[in-house]
């Protein structure tokens, strides 16, 4: 499925867009620990995070920039004191605000709380549809079981729920029961999210990676489904990249939609923009966001069309994909500047496929679970 | 089971999540949801202004009103309504 989010045309000559939503990691530290985190395996502690006025200010800045939502995530964001005193701001300044969390620590009087703040929509990730599969994944006994409490304590709120449900080669064959079980807690809509291999995930990616047949029967069971679900819950649904012929638009294209900032302040157009060398990030005490969404150098970079080499260059998709993933292409082709070796146009795209072969083929590896 | 599409006798009111904002920076109206939003033209915006909220009633009313406002023949605007609700109810933003 596409992503529903408009790409708005520019204000003025030379001024790129404003963004859609501005993502605040507000901490890094979190009770699981998934072995596919999307944080970065280098993790800010808990000494560099910004503190609460600055945040406040970064709030007041994304209104500015033209953000019309914003996404509180981590880490897990609740391990945050301040989250119901950022959310109620960015209520005042008229931001839609967004909570994506592990659930396992948030009660029913922080979500009481969370509400009169005025929180709209909480996102819930599930490492399963079924407890011993999910706390081992997320190395957290009993949290499974806690979150489904706490999805239920969401939707008796009113507040809009999501089900965001990672597959794997542990859990991939489970889709339908996690989909059956996003429907019984009442969740407005359920992200069926294959891994995405940087991070964590990356370096497990031997340890998680799906079969070629595994992929093939989850893809076909969702399909069936999607003409039953419609008005009962929306689904978006992501093709695992390493079997795609066609790259996916990340981040909806570079810069374009969204803006990250990461615990300790530094300002990203992609949350694993980090990964790739040479790129110079400002952070939240350098400039504001204004100023670095419209010309820094992170986010100017491949930005349009400009920067691409072939074959994005010549492509007639290449305002649909955007070039795909900087962060894949370097990650599988070693150059972040090339086009996305997903793509079947590529010419990396054949070693592509041979890893994921042999990672897929990597039957009884162990993940390392995300950690300090 | 695949559900029905909306009904004239359906009462709609916003999802969970969801709200109609004005965006002053940009001069648009917009449906907000849980990380996402949809633009809206001139006739999504009275369709759903008409279809939700505490007076609205039913779906029938909704269209009947259009009707009205519009000088509209309402068997020739009563499947376009329908269309447009059913869509939006799919995409998560309103609710029976």
């Amino acid at each position: 499925m596409s992503c529903a989010l408009p790409a708005f045309a520019a204000m003025a000559a030379n001024a790129p867009a404003p963004p859609f939503a501005v993502l605040m990691e507000l901490t890094h530290r979190c009770p699981l620990r998934c072995p596919y985190c999307s944080n970065p395996t280098a993790l800010d502690p808990a000494s560099a995070e910004l503190d609460t006025a600055t945040w406040m200010r970064v709030l007041d800045e994304a209104a500015d920039v033209g953000a019309l939502q914003v996404h509180f995530s981590g880490g897990e964001p609740c391990v945050r004191k301040d989250l119901e005193e950022l959310v109620a701001h960015a209520t005042d300044i008229g931001l839609y605000s967004n909570l994506i969390t592990s659930a396992v620590l948030l009660d029913a009087e922080r979500l009481k709380r969370l509400k009169a703040a005025g929180l709209q929509h909480v996102q819930i990730s599930l490492q399963d549809s079924e407890a011993e599969g999910a706390d081992r994944v997320g190395g957290y006994r009993g949290g499974h079981a806690r979150k489904l409490d706490t999805a239920r304590l969401v939707v008796a709120e009113g507040l809009a729920l999501t089900i965001n449900a990672v597959l794997h080669r542990h859990n991939i064959g489970r889709v339908n029961e996690v989909i059956d079980l996003a429907l019984d807690l009442g969740a407005g809509r359920i992200e069926i999210a294959n891994v995405q291999y940087y991070g964590w995930a990356l370096e497990n990616r031997a340890a998680l990676m799906p079969s070629r047949d595994q992929l093939l029967a989850m893809d076909a069971a969702v399909r069936a489904r999607l003409p039953e679900l419609a008005g009962r819950i929306v689904v978006d649904y992501v093709v695992p990249d390493y079997y795609a012929r066609r790259p996916k638009s990340c981040m909806g294209g570079w810069a374009r939609r969204f803006m990250n900032v990461t615990p300790r302040g530094r300002v990203l157009p992609c949350h694993a923009a980090e990964t790739i060398p040479g790129m110079e990030f400002e952070t939240v005490f350098d400039r504001s966001l204004s100023e670095i969404w419209t010309d820094g150098t992170a986010f100017t970079r491949y930005r349009g069309t400009a920067w691409m080499p072939q074959p994005c260059r010549s492509c007639d998709h290449k305002e649909e994909d955007w070039g795909g993933c900087r962060c894949q292409a370097l990650a599988l082709a070693g150059d972040a500047d090339a086009a996305d070796p997903v793509c079947e146009l590529s010419s990396a795209h054949e070693a592509v496929a041979a890893l994921r072969d042999r990672d897929a083929a990597a039957l009884g590896t162990e993940w390392r679970y995300r950690g300090l | 089971m695949t559900l029905a599409g909306i009904a004239e006798s359906d009462r709609l009111r916003l999802a969970p999540g969801v709200m109609l904002r004005h965006d002053r920076l940009r001069g648009q109206w917009m449906l907000m949801g849980p990380e996402r939003l949809l633009v809206l033209d001139d006739m999504a915006l009275a369709v759903i202004r008409a279809a939700t909220g505490p007076e609205a009633g039913d779906v029938a009313q909704a269209i009947d009103r259009l009707a009205a406002e519009y000088d509209a023949p309402r068997d020739e605007i009563s499947a376009d309504v329908l269309e447009l609700l059913t869509d939006l109810r799919n995409k998560g933003y309103l609710t029976a």
